[in-house]
């Protein structure tokens, strides 16, 4: 694949704070390599506007692996870029053409308040998590490798669910700003495994209480999250996590918990 | 009941509610499209099959009121979620791309209130202020004889089509019917009903106004 050099007009949201109001600022993207990826591309427009003393545009990375979960924009309408199954630190200037204007927008939710720019607050997430993705496990040394076996078709499953990187960029793409696929991927990687029954009952419950709580909308089953998923996780868990909230309204014992944001 | 109030109060509980009470109503949609099938039985049968229900008293007040509750609780869970959706948001995307969404899921918002007032309609036209009570078949088909009553038929039954289609796929989703194996055909049986209930609802005002069906 031989090198070209792309000129490209970017219309990027740039906000200072969450309750100040935000804008989009155009800036041209010159002489940009097919070869680097779309944030070495954001770092070469920013050197420049360092240059001229202005301030860069923020945005949220650490990996650039495509594995961490830090990354996330939404270009031209589409969460992670045009590119299926990456996320926006794995898409490459080669799927772009010269002359291009792109419109980089961070995710739009009420959950995700924005932090600056391109770079939004997903702690919600963490919260979610902390209601009841989680299992107690005894601590010390390790235990035996096959002390709790795991059926195969389990284990891949599980696995399947566990893909989920916490981007945050179903919710981006979701007409109602929904956290339904995380929030599934996550109770459904743990619901599967023998690990993950000691507090099955509750979780499912909590961890849906917390995601309410959060702001974020309903699922209308559209599809848009699994399409806009980096790591292909499946419109399945949000299913099987409506599976598990029944389960848990009907079985579990305990009270309800009331969830804060 | 604590924990079924406990549930509804979720965005999932209230999703249970959408999908429960939108398949009683699938249920009824399907039974009166087949009973409306008497209409190409001519004037006799579609009376008498008319009166037959109007005989089963307890029956018909128990599906009345049944639907009644279906439709109270499912626009109520409808419009809770919307409002909710709304907010969830918060501000608007510049650009905006579907990915895998498609026109009838896109549209359930206007698809839905669309129903509703066909439903109000279809309820004054037949039901509550028909222009010769005790005959249904010279109703329908005087009624679909106009052109405009025909067309209002008609608008709302490519509604409930594209209404029904969404409404069934994604009813079994968030009942948690979702498997590899079986996604495609629930897919296909989506089509397949709502297809059939529209066309050959379509099928009556359409007959009646090429002249196949006449008093």
């Amino acid at each position: 694949m031989s090198e070209e050099l792309l000129n490209l007009t970017l219309h990027v949201w740039r906000q200072d704070g969450p309750s100040q109001p935000g804008r989009f600022e155009t800036h041209p993207a010159t002489g940009i390599s097919t070869h680097m990826s779309f944030l070495e591309m954001l770092d070469v427009v920013n050197e420049d506007l360092i240059e001229k003393g202005k301030s860069p545009i923020a945005f949220d990375y650490d990996c650039r692996e495509g594995i961490c979960g830090s990354c996330g924009m939404v270009v031209n309408g589409v969460a992670h870029g045009p590119q299926r199954l990456t996320t926006i630190c794995q898409l490459h200037m080669r799927q772009f053409n010269d002359g291009d204007e792109l419109w980089l927008e961070p995710w739009r939710a009420s959950g995700f308040p924005v932090v600056k720019d391109l770079v939004v607050d997903r702690s919600a997430f963490d919260r979610i998590v902390q209601a009841g993705g989680y299992i107690s496990i005894r601590t010390g040394s390790a235990t035996e490798a096959n002390e709790m076996p795991v059926a195969k078709a389990m284990a891949d499953q599980a696995m399947d669910a566990a893909e989920c990187i916490g981007c945050g960029a179903c919710v981006a793409a979701c007409p109602n700003a929904s956290a339904s696929l995380f929030t599934a991927a996550k109770i459904s990687h743990l619901s599967l495994l023998p690990q993950g029954q000691a507090e099955r009952l509750d979780r499912a419950r909590n961890m849906v209480a917390q995601m309410d709580a959060e702001g974020f909308g309903g699922c209308t089953n559209h599809g848009e999250c699994e399409a806009a998923c980096p790591k292909g996780v499946s419109l399945r868990w949000i299913a099987r996590m409506n599976r598990e909230v029944v389960r848990s309204a009907v079985k579990s014992d305990s009270g309800v918990k009331t969830a804060r944001r | 009941m604590q924990r079924a109030l406990t549930l509804h109060q979720t965005t999932i509980g209230k999703k249970l509610v959408m999908a429960l009470s939108g398949l009683v109503i699938v249920g009824f949609v399907i039974g009166h499209f087949l009973g409306n099938l008497n209409l190409y039985r001519g004037q006799e049968a579609l009376d008498a099959y008319a009166h037959f229900l109007q005989g089963l008293t307890p029956v018909l007040w128990g599906t009345r009121l049944l639907l009644l509750l279906a439709f109270g609780v499912h626009i109520t869970a409808a419009f809770s979620l919307w409002s909710r959706n709304n907010k969830a948001r918060g501000s608007r995307y510049k650009k905006h791309q579907d990915m895998a969404t498609d026109y009838a899921a896109r549209t359930m918002y206007w698809s839905g209130p669309i129903l509703l007032l066909f439903v109000v309609y279809h309820l004054l036209h037949f039901t509550i202020l028909p222009a010769h009570p005790g005959e249904v078949y010279r109703n329908v088909v005087e009624g679909f004889q106009n052109p405009w009553i025909a067309g209002v038929y008609i608008v709302g039954n490519i509604a409930l089509g594209f209404h029904l289609f969404h409404g069934i796929f994604s009813a079994t989703q968030t009942l948690g019917a979702n498997h590899p194996r079986f996604n495609s055909y629930r897919r296909d049986a989506a089509v397949a009903i709502s297809a059939a209930i529209t066309l050959g609802n379509l099928s009556f005002p359409i007959s009646v106004l090429a002249g196949f069906v006449t008093v």
